[in-house]
Parts: structure tokens; C-alpha cells; sequence
């Protein structure tokens, strides 16, 4: 188990670098998922206030 | 074909996908990453930074395929003005940035190591930043005017222009000399020659299947922040316009 974590060494490059990825991608799926219930919950109070009005 | 070009329908067609895709994509990565960090082998001369090489080369192609179809959409926009093209781009472009920054990143991680460098200022990284701030200089010319559909074809120009910079990248290791190592597939007289072990093939290919899927599913997603959009403006417009309407109506009365 700990030659798997040491990376024949190379640990502080292969690590940070799968850790990235998973930051970009969860960050970028994160941001797009709330981004588009803000805008779905926007649009809704549009609709709303011209019904109203 | 032509009926794919209406939003609404195409929107029908891509929510359909999205499960689909978002299901291969978590099914991909959970193959990919065990192959990637452990079934598969260290490099005789690399060790296990080669591990590095199933985030850096799909992040790579990735990056230069969402910029090329996002210089095809601008084009589409540009010349028969459909506004589905327009939005495709700009649903694809924040999502090619991240490709290509991590791209560089990881491609530091592993130069680092290997080079005894992070950045060397040769044709293949210089071209690859450069799709970096192309990247961030069409999401910022998308919103730097008042008037959306100015900013929306500024930036398409711009995609559309920085387009040459692809076929820079992708030859560049074979035009100028470079410390970054050649292409995994290499075209001869005889067809298409694979330069790494098929050992290595398995999680390369299953990481760019993942990296495909994952794009395709935040795609959809940014897609439909794009046609919110649209219709919030319109909204704000016809908003704004109707008390001015109402006034207009009783003065001439």
C-alpha cells in the first residue's frame, strides 16, 4: 500500500496532478449545476411577475 | 437535418443524451482511474510520472476539440446566422479552459520531473497557452459590450481567427525541436503507427472516454444556462418596454 502511495517516488507529481482533475471537474460540474438553478429560479420569478403585472 | 437547428428540438435530443452521457462518464472513470494509477505499468524511463501522462493527453485533445468546435459554431453563426451555433459555443467554451488549464498544469507536474523543468518556452507549450488566453479572451469579448449580439460576434471572430493556432499545436512537435516528447499516434506512408505499449492504451483510452462523456454532459447543462439566459433578456426587454408602452398609449390618448 505504501509503494502504491509513493509512486516510485514521483508522489508530489502524479498526486497533485489526478487531485487537480478532480478539483476541475467536481468545481466545474458545482458552478454549472448552481449557475443553472439560479437562472431556472429567475426566469420562474419573471414569468410570475408578468402574470401578475 | 435543418430541424436539428431549432433549439427547442435539439434541446429535446440533447436532454435525452444527458443521462446517457452522465452515466458513461461516471462508468468510465470508475474503470479508467484504478487502470490509470494502478493496473496498468510504470515507464521504463518515465517510472510512474507516465501516470500522469492519462490526465494530461486526454485534457490536451480535449482542449483542442472543444476549441475546434467552437470555432465550427462560430463560423455557423457568423454565416447563416443560427443562433443555436452561437449558443453551443458559448456553452462549450469555459469547459475547453478547463481542459486546456489543466493541460498545462499537469504537463508542468510532469515536466518538472522529467525535463528538469516546468516550462520550457518552445512551440508546443508557448501554442498551447496561447488556446489558454484565446479561450479566456473569447469568454471575455462574449461579455464586454452592452449589446449582447455585438459581444457574441466579436467573440466569434475571434474564435474563428485564433482557429489557425490548432494545426500549430498539433504539429508542432514535429516542425520545431522540443523537449516534449512526439505524438502517441504517428501517421506514416503505411497508416497510422501507435507509439505506446497497448498496456497503456487501455487507460488512455478509457480516460479520453470519460473526459468525452463529461464534456458532453456539462455541455447539456451549460446549454440550457444559455437558453435561460436568452429568455431572462427577453423577458427584462418586453419587462422594460410595457409601462413605457402603457405611457405612450395614454399621452396619445
Amino acid at each position: 500500500m505504501d509503494r502504491f502511495f509513493a509512486m516510485g517516488g514521483y508522489a508530489q507529481y502524479v498526486w497533485p496532478s489526478y487531485a487537480l482533475a478532480l478539483v476541475a471537474f467536481v468545481g466545474i460540474l458545482v458552478v454549472t449545476r448552481s449557475t443553472l438553478k439560479k437562472r431556472e429560479a429567475e426566469f420562474e420569478r419573471l414569468k410570475r411577475e408578468r402574470q401578475d403585472g | 437535418m435543418h430541424k436539428y437547428a431549432n433549439p427547442t428540438v435539439f434541446m429535446r435530443l440533447a436532454n435525452a443524451v444527458l443521462p446517457w452521457a452522465a452515466g458513461a462518464c461516471v462508468l468510465l472513470f470508475a474503470v479508467a482511474i484504478p487502470l490509470a494509477l494502478y493496473a496498468s505499468p510504470a515507464d521504463y524511463q518515465q517510472g510512474d510520472t507516465v501516470r500522469i501522462m492519462y490526465i494530461h493527453v486526454p485534457a490536451a485533445i480535449l482542449g483542442e476539440m472543444v476549441y475546434g468546435l467552437m470555432a465550427a459554431a462560430s463560423a455557423t453563426y457568423l454565416i447563416w446566422r443560427h443562433q443555436l451555433a452561437a449558443l453551443i459555443a458559448r456553452a462549450a467554451a469555459p469547459i475547453g479552459a478547463i481542459f486546456t488549464a489543466l493541460c498545462l498544469i499537469t504537463g508542468m507536474l510532469w515536466g518538472q520531473p522529467m525535463w528538469g523543468t516546468f516550462w520550457v518556452w518552445d512551440a508546443r507549450l508557448t501554442s498551447m497557452l496561447l488556446l489558454l488566453f484565446l479561450y479566456v479572451g473569447y469568454l471575455a469579448l462574449g461579455d464586454a459590450f452592452e449589446d449582447q449580439e455585438r459581444g457574441e460576434k466579436a467573440a466569434a471572430v475571434l474564435a474563428l481567427v485564433g482557429s489557425v493556432n490548432i494545426p500549430i499545436i498539433i504539429f508542432s512537435v514535429e516542425w520545431w525541436n522540443t523537449l516534449h516528447q512526439g505524438s502517441i499516434f504517428k501517421m506514416n506512408g503505411e497508416g497510422m503507427k501507435v507509439t505506446v505499449s497497448p498496456e497503456m492504451l487501455a487507460p488512455l483510452f478509457t480516460m479520453m472516454g470519460a473526459y468525452v462523456a463529461f464534456f458532453v454532459t456539462i455541455l447539456v447543462l451549460r446549454m440550457r444556462i444559455e437558453i435561460l439566459n436568452a429568455k431572462i433578456r427577453n423577458a427584462r426587454i418586453t419587462q422594460a418596454a410595457a409601462p413605457m408602452v402603457a405611457t405612450q398609449a395614454a399621452q396619445a390618448r
